[in-house]
């Protein structure tokens, strides 16, 4: 297994974990978290393929790099969109479950109680 | 293949596409640093040249009868950037132009800050955001690089979220984290797939990329990724969850927005990828599936609008349903009836963005009148709000599909191409669809008509202007059906896939 190969699928796992943390964490706290992951994964995947034009005899591919940082910026400028909206939606309700109490399913109920 | 070497160059007119996109968003910046109550007459002055800059982009269009290009800065694909506006570009820039100038007009009223009052949050937030949404859609629609695309809709997004909470309720904020939630996996989704197609194929250039690209594992699971995460974004049954909580709850201005225009911009990713740069290698069963989640969505929508209890929420359903009609486009234009399928789609997103509007306008309208909208209590509407309620029922007739309406039109082409290509059941779809959207349309304006309780005064007098706009924009949606009678198939300008000699 060459670099490019540990990588990329290291890039697929964290890709995976993210996406599965994003859908059964009912808080939206480790739903960021879970999206950063995701994010760190797809990145990681980008750096690979820049990685790959080292291959062809350049000194590494430098559009990858390019796209990268402003997906960085992008995915940096989301989270703390978010971050923004969870924290005024703490100061709104004293909760930060995103699993209401009236949408809440039967086998929620007991998850939310614990979040709160 | 002179086409695709003649992509790199700019056109004549082809700074016009990069206006379209800065004037937008240097409003937004221009608007922010005096704020409060400048910001208004900031965004009306933006407006009013975006408007001239976006006639003009379709007087060039009309006129070359090819696709503007603009290369930024000079550079050609696939190391440079370029902007593109064909047919299908211009005709949702020019709808998009028209619905941000209603919303404005009606929000001088909901958002105005006349002499007197206090500046607040909300009104500066607003107007700001307002531009921002419509920058970002002229990016979304002139791209001419999937990763321009990806960094339009983030921008989309970024816009859209914060108008969901513009009130600050706890109910609000709660759905426009669920709304940034879905959006942000949707675009990761997204980015994964152009890093993929990057990696195999060596360019971003949509149309660069569709003469290289070919099928292959690398290449499906692209458009796998790509198609998800737009599908996510788009709320496309049955990742639709979001959709009603943040449409409902939003103020009617920025619901408008929100439901007419910002749903669209990655409607319209998922076309330029499924006819522009996938075009010849998607199709067959998985253009059927993503038709068949259009039909679901048409179906539940529509079921689930007639159940609601309160009117803005069955038009945020009503939404989820429209959007089904949106994705029937693909099994037809992927078939020799690409034209006719793909213009039916485009006027299928042009005329419910314009009776979308006009019915979460009319909505807000009718909340203010009465104080609620709950639907068992409209009666006394019609007596109070005689233009508004025209206005919503010819909107309603636009999303029925009834003569002569843009929604006629477009599920007449849709119609057609669907039976000439043997696939009669999105027919079938279509005409049930029209029928459950007569339901509700119809059980909102009979139980407005009801006279009003005797001695009932309206809560609010709105302003005259208002019920103006709302009532123009929905006869634009009712009219434009009329655009049969053009000469020419606008949608269908500089399009790559037909030979330019083809063109009037």
């Amino acid at each position: 297994m060459n670099v490019s190969q540990l990588f990329g699928l290291t890039a697929a796992a964290l890709v995976g974990l993210g996406v599965y943390g994003l859908i059964v964490n009912p808080q939206p706290l480790r739903k960021v978290l879970a999206f950063n992951l995701t994010g760190n994964g797809v990145f990681l995947a980008c750096a690979v393929i820049a990685h790959r034009g080292a291959g062809a005899g350049m000194s590494g591919d430098p559009v990858p790099q390019a796209l990268l940082i402003t997906a960085i910026v992008v995915s940096f400028a989301a989270s703390a969109l978010a971050v923004g909206l969870m924290l005024r939606r703490f100061a709104e309700t004293g909760t930060n479950s995103l699993a209401a109490a009236d949408d809440a399913a039967p086998g929620e109920a007991r998850t939310n109680a614990e979040a709160r | 293949m002179t086409t695709l070497a003649l992509t790199g160059q700019s056109t004549p007119g082809g700074l016009l596409l990069a206006l379209a996109v800065l004037l937008p968003f240097a409003g937004m910046l221009a608007g922010l640093a005096p704020g409060g109550r400048h910001a208004q007459r900031v965004a009306w002055a933006t407006i009013v040249l975006g408007i001239g800059i976006v006639l003009e982009i379709a007087a060039r269009l009309l006129v070359s009868g090819d696709a503007l290009r603009y290369a930024l800065g000079g550079w050609a694909p696939p190391l440079g950037v370029v902007l593109r506006a064909d047919g299908l570009s211009v005709c949702m820039m020019l709808v998009v132009a028209v619905v941000v100038g209603a919303v404005a007009i009606y929000a001088n009223g909901d958002f105005g800050t006349p002499p007197g009052t206090r500046e607040a949050r909300a009104p500066l937030a607003f107007w700001l955001l307002l531009l921002a949404v419509w920058g970002a859609l002229n990016l979304v629609f002139v791209s001419g690089d999937i990763f321009t695309l990806y960094v339009a809709l983030e921008l989309l997004t970024f816009a859209g979220v914060p108008l969901v909470s513009l009130d600050g309720r706890a109910e609000t904020l709660q759905a426009a984290l669920r709304y940034l939630l879905y959006a942000l996996i949707g675009s990761m989704l997204y980015l994964l797939g152009v890093f993929l197609l990057y990696g195999a194929y060596g360019t971003l250039d949509i149309a660069l990329l569709a003469g290289r690209i070919g099928p292959g594992p690398l290449a499906w699971t692209a458009v796998a990724l790509m198609t998800a995460g737009m599908l996510a974004k788009t709320a496309l049954f049955p990742l639709h969850l979001w959709l009603p909580p943040a449409h409902a709850g939003a103020p009617a201005a920025a619901s408008a927005l929100l439901s007419a225009l910002v749903v669209k911009g990655s409607w319209f990713v998922v076309v330029r990828l499924w006819v522009d740069v996938f075009g010849g290698m998607v199709g067959g069963s998985v253009a059927q599936l993503l038709a068949g989640l259009g039909a679901m969505a048409i179906l539940f929508g529509n079921v689930v609008a007639l159940r609601q209890v309160r009117l803005k929420l069955l038009i945020a359903y009503s939404t989820v349903a429209q959007i089904g009609y949106l994705f029937l486009l693909f099994p037809l234009a992927a078939q020799h009836e690409s034209t006719r399928a793909v213009t039916g789609g485009l006027l299928q997103a042009i005329s419910h963005a314009s009776a979308k509007a006009a019915m979460f306008l009319a909505a807000g309208l009718i909340y203010s009148t009465l104080g609620h909208d709950r639907l068992a209590d409209l009666r006394g509407a019609a007596r109070a709000l005689p233009m508004t309620l025209t206005a919503f029922a010819l909107a309603g007739a636009t999303l029925i599909g009834l003569p002569p309406s843009g929604g006629f039109l477009a599920k007449w082409l849709l119609m057609s191409a669907a039976l000439a290509t043997g696939q009669w059941w999105w027919a079938l779809v279509m005409l049930l669809g029209g029928l459950l959207t007569s339901v509700y349309v119809f059980m909102v304006v009979v139980r407005a008509m009801e006279p009003a309780a005797p001695g009932w005064s309206p809560k609010k007098q709105v302003p005259r202007y208002q019920q103006f706009a709302v009532l123009g924009l929905a006869t634009c949606s009712f009219l434009l059906g009329l655009a049969v009678l053009l000469p020419v198939d606008v949608a269908q300008i500089g399009r790559t896939v037909i030979p330019q000699a083809g063109m009037p």
